[in-house]
């Protein structure tokens, strides 16, 4: 479609759905901008759209991050891609111990997407930046033909300031810290599969998709001396602790039994042939805290509802070689990687 | 978990392993047939239970690491073909063909999608009437009943753009296969509890009896696997050689009629070739000529298409026992799950596979096998 040249500005709601105009830099594109996009997010103050947004920072340490959100289908039982596009921004900036404060979102849409699907998806990303106390700010859209992009792609960046004292990082890492992770795992991984793939594993499994900053303060507040923190995104626990594990050049051994996973993961991992620690997670994270600190650390996160089941799953047992050990029934193993995504066994 | 929960309980399992060795005397090799037992030995540390005379060797019981690698070339050829809609369950589709993998067929535009059932891709069919929807049928008695019932209830809708591409395998004569070589040197089996539901355990007894060797039909769990063992010992310790039922909750001696009844309308035995091990008459199942039209081989004319292994892959002395994945000088080097030679390296069963993800760091006893002075 072509709307160059002399032609009514025909208003968002008279489009159903999303046209190649939308992205076309023009009135219709502006109408998306104004009606879609800054009547959810607002306006940056009062100040004129302007092709950047200033920011007033609070400190002078900050922490910037970006991540892009590919995920179908778009809505899951708890939650949906625009609710993950923030949170998971958001999380980032918390493992580093940044209060998140601003974002970007960028979107990629595909001709023919409902609007009222980008409004559902807006809203929500609405809620969850308020819920988290950031400000959207900043953003761009383009459209791509029907076919060239699974309905729609979010990316967003995310800048906070540093509150923490010291460094958080896998280098902070040592010998005899205690392992944390926040709360049962595998919730995300197995509730999208379970809609994509239509599977009823009896009780309904919902994503855990959370914002992940007030425990993150709970923890810093605590006073518990806390030397790493990592999201479990895509790849699980497993991925998570082994790059920790490599980077920072530590053994880590947990051991199998502590490490939660609901009954009704654990029944559907089962019948996949799927381990829950390389299954992701969007609300969870693993702490890596001072060992005499490791109580008060529990404690606190168990003060916020999103880590209410935080428990220790292990330690740092050696420094030297990176890897990560589990302890089963028979013995230790090692945990890796994988090597790609899972996929489901035959039989 | 119930069924799942009392079967991991550690004091049971070190019940178990105290028990074998109070009841073993001699130096015995116990062969488990099934990748699903593997997995679990070396994912729960179950070999490290053991005591020393009990040597476990992995066997050809992995559905993804025995399809032959001209299957993999014939699936690759009809999954290429414009018109087709190739449906696979998940681990089938990075097991390397001669050139690529059926992911890799994906990417250059083939249309491949992994499917959870069967019955999946006879829907995929009915909505697709402008396309030919192939499904890979492979894996032992377990998924046979249901892919003879995809076919089936594709004749009966007369679904005429459906069809199969079989290779499945059996696996008694596998069993017979690995004991007539030889250089065989395994004393015992667990067969496969899974398979045996299916198809009880009548066919193990003449096997047993003629090779004086004992085999439990055992499951999956780490209970389950050593209390199959300790069943195993204490036959080869009393010089028994009977087929026993360790996983009595599940198999029944005659296994499961009407599941039988479905694979015997639709398919017959037929020899089959299997990857790394070669031809093993009556090892197989195919379609019967009365379901030809669903036969994908035919309908696709791909039958013709043969292939050579990697030299360096040393899957096929895996997949009898013979030598331990990490005996391979390929192993874990040139042959990663990244970049696998072989199948074994490949499916989530497999046992090269399996070694690569829990036995590689010294601690854990990757360099040695399980134990060294105790090799077949």
């Amino acid at each position: 479609m072509n709307i160059e040249g002399p032609v009514c500005p025909v208003p968002l709601s008279r489009y159903p759905a999303i046209v190649m105009a939308h992205g076309g830099g023009g009135r219709l594109m502006r109408d998306l901008i104004e009606n879609a996009f800054i009547s959810a997010f607002g306006a940056v103050g009062d100040r004129p759209a302007h092709d950047s947004a200033a920011l007033d920072l609070p400190t002078a340490r900050i922490a910037f991050t970006t991540d892009s959100f590919v995920i179908r289908p778009l809505f899951f039982p708890n939650a949906d891609i625009g609710e993950l596009a923030v949170y998971g921004t958001v999380n980032d900036l918390a493992m580093g111990g940044a209060r998140p404060l601003y974002l970007s979102a960028s979107f990629i849409l595909e001709e023919g997407l409902p609007v009222d699907t980008l409004m559902r998806v807006v809203q929500s990303m609405s809620r969850a930046a308020a819920d988290t106390g950031v400000a959207i700010v900043t953003g761009d859209t383009k459209v791509v033909e029907k076919g060239r992009c699974d309905g729609m792609y979010i990316t967003t960046a995310g800048v906070g300031s540093l509150e923490c004292v010291g460094t958080i990082g896998p280098a902070e890492v040592r010998e005899g810290d205690t392992v944390i992770v926040s709360g049962d795992l595998g919730r995300h991984g197995i509730a999208v599969m379970a809609v994509r793939e239509g599977f009823a594993f009896g009780t309904q499994i919902v994503s855990d998709c959370a914002p992940l900053w007030d425990p993150v303060q709970a923890l810093l507040a605590s006073g518990a001396e806390v030397h790493c923190l990592r999201d479990l995104t895509r790849g699980g626990l497993a991925s998570a602790l082994v790059e920790i594990a490599e980077s920072a050049h530590i053994e880590v051994t947990v051991t199998e039994e502590a490490i939660p996973v609901a009954d009704a993961v654990r029944s559907a991992c089962e019948i996949l042939g799927y381990d829950p620690l390389h299954v992701a997670n969007e609300g969870r994270f693993v702490a890596f805290v001072r060992s005499d600190h490791a109580d008060r650390a529990i404690e606190a996160l168990r003060t916020c509802a999103v880590s209410a089941d935080a428990v220790s799953i292990g330690r740092v047992t050696a420094s030297g070689e990176g890897r990560v050990l589990l302890r089963t029934v028979g013995g230790l193993r090692p945990v890796d990687m994988l090597s790609g995504e899972q996929l489901p066994r035959i039989c | 978990m119930r069924f799942v929960d009392e079967y991991r309980s550690s004091a049971d399992a070190q019940r178990l392993a105290a028990r074998i060795a109070d009841v073993v005397r001699s130096d015995w090799t116990i062969m488990e047939v099934c990748g699903g037992q593997t997995h679990s030995i070396v994912r729960f540390g179950l070999d490290q239970m053991l005591p020393e005379q009990i040597t476990l060797v992995h066997g050809p019981g992995c559905p993804v690491c025995v399809t032959p690698l001209e299957m993999i070339d014939r699936a690759i050829a009809i999954a290429s073909r414009p018109e087709v809609i190739f449906c696979s369950f998940g681990d089938m589709l990075r097991v390397p063909g001669s050139s690529q993998d059926l992911m890799s067929a994906k990417a250059s535009g083939a249309d491949v999608r992994m499917v959870y059932s069967p019955l999946d891709a006879v829907e995929l069919a009915r909505a697709n009437p402008d396309r030919e929807v192939v499904f890979f049928a492979v894996g032992f008695e377990t998924t046979a009943p249901a892919n003879a019932g995809a076919v089936e209830m594709a004749r009966v809708q007369n679904l005429r753009n459906f069809s199969v591409l079989v290779s499945h395998v059996l696996v008694p004569p596998a069993i017979t296969a690995i004991l007539s070589s030889p250089d065989c040197r395994v004393n015992g089996f667990l067969a496969a509890g899974h398979v045996c539901t299916i198809t009880g355990c009548l066919e193990y007894e003449p096997i047993a009896a003629q090779y004086r060797v004992p085999i439990v039909v055992t499951g999956f769990e780490p209970v389950d696997i050593l209390q199959g063992v300790l069943m195993c010992v204490e036959q080869l310790e009393r010089r028994r050689h009977t087929v026993e039922n360790q996983y009595a909750r599940s198999v029944r001696r005659e296994g499961n009629p009407a599941a039988m009844a479905m694979i015997g309308k639709v398919m017959e035995v037929t020899d089959r070739t299997w990857r790394g091990i070669g031809a093993i008459p009556m090892s197989g199942l195919r379609l019967r000529d009365a379901y030809a039209d669903f036969d994908a081989e035919r309908k696709f004319d791909v039958g013709s298409i043969t292939a050579q292994e990697s030299p360096d892959c040393i899957s096929g002395l895996v997949l009898q026992g013979l030598k331990r994945p990490n005996q391979c000088a390929a192993f874990g080097t040139m042959c990663t799950p990244e970049h696998p030679l072989g199948a074994t390296m490949v499916s989530s069963e497999g046992a090269c596979a399996a070694y690569y993800r829990y036995r590689r760091t010294p601690a854990a006893g990757a360099a040695q096998p399980t134990h060294a002075g105790h090799q077949p």
